[in-house]
C-alpha cells in the first residue's frame, strides 16, 4: 500500500508521534467522528477544543487504545499515558502503588523511588501512603498527573484533567504541566473546555464541530504566556468564533 | 458567639436593616453526648441481655412450665452437667469440625468457580446457568438422597454444607466481580496492566466487598444446614444432642443447643467484621455514623 511506504509502526517520518487518518466513528449509527485526520508532532502540545458532546473524549479514546469501534488508520507510540476526566485512581491501592500500577522494568525498590520522585513533582510525597478517598479533587487529579508521567511516556492524553480544580490549583497544574513537559518533551493532546487554557499552553489548538476538525490554529506565542499578552486575545477571540461563542 | 456578630455587622449600617431576619439553623443536628459515652460493644450487648433478664423473669414467674422453656438459669445448669460428663465438649468440637471441613470446601469450590465464571465468557457459559439452577433446589430436601449416596458418616453433612456454602459464595462473588467499575479496567489496562495484572491488581480486590458478604451467608447457611442434618441422622454433634434431648424430655438441653449456635452465630459474625474491617479500609464511612 501506497500509505505504508513514508509510516510504519515503530514511529511515523519526520518525527511525528500522533499520524491519524479518517477516523470515524460512530455510536448505533450517529456519527460522531467523520473522516477526520490528525498530526502531532514529537514533543508538540496541542489543545482540542469543543463543545460538550462533540467527540473529544470518544477522540482521545481511541487514540488511547481503549476503543477499537473505529474506522480508519491510526498510528501512536507504545509509551502512552492517559489522564481521565475523572481521576480514576484505583481506590484500595494506597497513592503510590497506584502511581506506580503496571510499571515494569527494575527492582521493587527502584519503582518506587521512581514513584516517589514522581510524587514529589506534583508535591505530594506526603499523601504517598494515604487512601485515594481521603484526598481532596485536586490532589487525586495531581496523583493522576503524577501516574501518567512516571512512565515518561512518548504521548500524554489528557482528557480535562483540570476542568474540576480551582483557579489557583488550576494555574499551579498548568506550571506543573509545563514543567514536566519541558523535561520529558512528551507529546501532548490536551482536552479541554477552556479556550484560556489551550491559548496558555498548547503549540497548536484544534477546534472540533460536528465530528471534524474545523480549525487548526498555531499558537505562536512566546513562554511564559500571560492573558493580556499581545496577540493572546486575538487567538481567544478566533478560537470562540469558531465554536460559535460571541464576545461582548 | 463570634458567627452571630458578623451575621448581624451589615444590619447595623442600615443598609439591610429593612430586611426580614432570616432563619439560621445548625447545618448538623446538635450533638447529644450527655454523660460518659457507652462503648460500642457494650451497647451492642444491651439488647441480648434484656432478652436474656426478660425469658428468667418470665420462667421464675411460673408463666411457663420448667419443660416447656426452660429459664437460662436451668440451661447453665445443663451446661455445667453435660460438660462434665464431656459431653458438651466432645459433640461442640465434631460440628464445629464439620462446618470447618464443609466451609472449607465450599469457599474453595465457590471462589474457583466464581472466577472462572466472573472472567472468562465460556466460563460463564458453562457454570452460570448450571449454579443458578441447582441453588434453587432446598439443600436439605436432598438430605435422603445424599444418606443414599454417602451413608450416614461424616460424608453427607460435610457435602451438604459445601453445596450451600458454594452457592453463597459463588452469588455473591461472581456478581462482584462483574461489578467491577469498568473504568478502572480501563485505567488500569492504559498502564500497562496485562491479563493477569487486572486480575490480582484490580478484579479481585474490587470483588473482594461482595466476597465477604457470600462468606457471612455462608456462615449462616452452613450453620443452618448442620443443626438439621445432625438432627436427622447423627450420633454426635450439637444437632443430634438436641435431637437425643427431646426424647429425654429435657427442654434444658434444646435451649442449651439452641445458645449454642446463637453464640457461634455471633463469633462467626465478628470474626467476618474484624475481617471487612481491615481488608476494606479504603471504603471510606464503611464503619459507619
Ligand atoms: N460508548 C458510547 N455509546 C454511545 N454513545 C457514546 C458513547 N461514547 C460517547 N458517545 C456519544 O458520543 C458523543 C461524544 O461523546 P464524547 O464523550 O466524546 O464527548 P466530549 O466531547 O468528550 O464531551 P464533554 O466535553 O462533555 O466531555 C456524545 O453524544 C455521546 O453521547
Ligand atoms: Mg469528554
Amino acid at each position: 500500500m501506497a500509505l505504508t511506504l513514508d509510516r510504519n509502526e515503530a514511529g511515523a517520518p519526520g518525527g511525528v508521534s500522533v499520524d491519524a487518518r479518517d477516523i470515524r466513528r460512530a455510536f448505533d449509527g450517529r456519527v460522531v467522528l467523520d473522516q477526520l485526520s490528525l498530526t502531532i508532532g514529537e514533543g508538540e502540545f496541542v489543545a482540542l477544543l469543543g463543545r460538550s458532546g462533540s467527540g473529544k473524549s470518544t477522540l482521545l479514546r481511541i487514540l488511547g487504545g481503549l476503543d477499537d469501534g473505529y474506522q480508519g488508520d491510526v498510528l501512536v507510540p507504545k509509551q502512552r499515558a492517559v489522564v481521565f476526566q475523572e481521576a480514576r485512581l484505583v481506590p484500595w491501592l494506597r497513592v503510590l502503588p497506584n502511581v506506580t500500577l503496571g510499571l515494569s522494568g527494575g527492582s521493587r525498590g527502584a519503582l518506587k523511588g521512581r514513584g516517589l520522585a514522581a510524587l514529589d513533582e506534583v508535591g505530594l510525597t506526603k499523601q504517598a501512603s494515604a487512601w485515594p478517598v481521603t484526598l481532596s479533587g485536586g490532589e487525586a487529579q495531581r496523583v493522576a498527573l503524577a501516574r501518567a508521567l512516571v512512565r515518561e511516556p512518548q504521548l500524554v492524553l489528557l482528557d480535562e484533567p483540570f476542568g474540576a480544580l480551582d483557579a489557583l490549583t488550576r494555574i499551579r497544574m498548568h506550571a506543573l504541566l509545563q514543567d514536566l513537559c519541558a523535561r520529558h518533551r512528551p507529546a501532548v493532546l490536551l482536552v479541554t473546555h477552556d479556550v484560556d487554557e489551550a491559548v496558555l499552553l498548547a503549540d497548536r489548538t484544534l477546534v472540533l464541530v460536528d465530528g471534524r476538525i474545523t480549525l487548526d490554529l498555531p499558537i505562536p506565542l512566546e513562554h511564559p504566556r500571560r492573558r493580556g499578552d499581545p496577540g493572546f486575545d486575538e487567538l481567544r477571540s478566533r478560537l470562540l468564533a469558531e465554536l460559535g461563542v460571541e464576545e461582548h | 458567639m463570634s458567627t452571630v456578630e458578623v451575621l448581624q455587622a451589615p444590619r447595623a449600617d442600615g443598609a439591610l436593616a429593612a430586611a426580614p431576619a432570616a432563619v439560621l439553623v445548625r447545618p448538623t443536628p446538635a450533638k447529644t453526648h450527655r454523660g460518659i459515652p457507652i462503648p460500642r460493644w457494650a451497647r451492642r450487648l444491651i439488647a441480648p441481655l434484656a432478652v436474656l433478664g426478660i425469658w428468667q423473669l418470665v420462667c421464675s414467674q411460673g408463666v411457663f412450665t420448667p419443660i416447656e422453656l426452660a429459664s437460662p438459669v436451668a440451661v447453665v445448669n445443663a451446661g455445667r452437667e453435660l460438660w462434665a460428663e464431656g459431653q458438651f465438649q466432645s459433640n461442640l468440637l465434631i460440628s464445629l469440625e464439620r462446618v470447618a471441613v464443609g466451609l472449607a470446601f465450599g469457599v474453595t469450590i465457590g471462589l474457583v468457580i466464581s472466577v472462572l465464571s466472573g472472567l472468562f465468557h465460556w466460563g460463564e457459559d458453562l457454570i452460570d446457568p448450571l449454579v443458578q439452577a441447582a441453588r434453587s433446589v432446598p439443600i436439605l430436601g436432598l438430605l435422603p438422597l445424599v444418606i443414599i449416596w454417602f451413608g450416614i458418616g461424616e460424608a453427607p453433612k460435610i457435602f451438604l454444607i459445601a453445596l450451600g456454602v458454594t452457592f453463597a459464595i459463588y452469588i455473591n462473588t461472581y456478581s462482584a466481580i462483574r461489578g467491577v467499575d469498568m473504568k478502572l479496567i480501563e485505567a488500569g489496562r492504559t498502564f500497562g496492566l496485562g491479563r493477569l495484572g487486572l486480575i490480582r491488581r484490580i478484579i479481585l480486590p474490587g470483588s473482594l466487598p461482595g466476597f465477604l458478604v457470600g462468606l457471612r451467608l455462608a456462615l449462616v447457611h452452613s450453620w443452618l444446614i448442620i443443626v438439621v442434618a445432625e438432627q436427622i441422622n447423627a450420633k454426635s454433634g450439637i444437632g443430634y444432642l438436641i435431637n437425643a434431648a427431646q426424647t429425654w424430655g429435657r427442654t434444658d438441653i434444646i435451649m442449651l443447643g439452641c445458645t449454642v449456635y446463637a453464640v457461634l452465630g455471633l463469633i462467626a459474625d465478628f470474626i467476618v467484621r474484624r475481617l471487612e474491617k481491615s481488608l476494606l479500609a479504603w471504603r471510606r464511612g464503611f464503619e459507619g455514623a
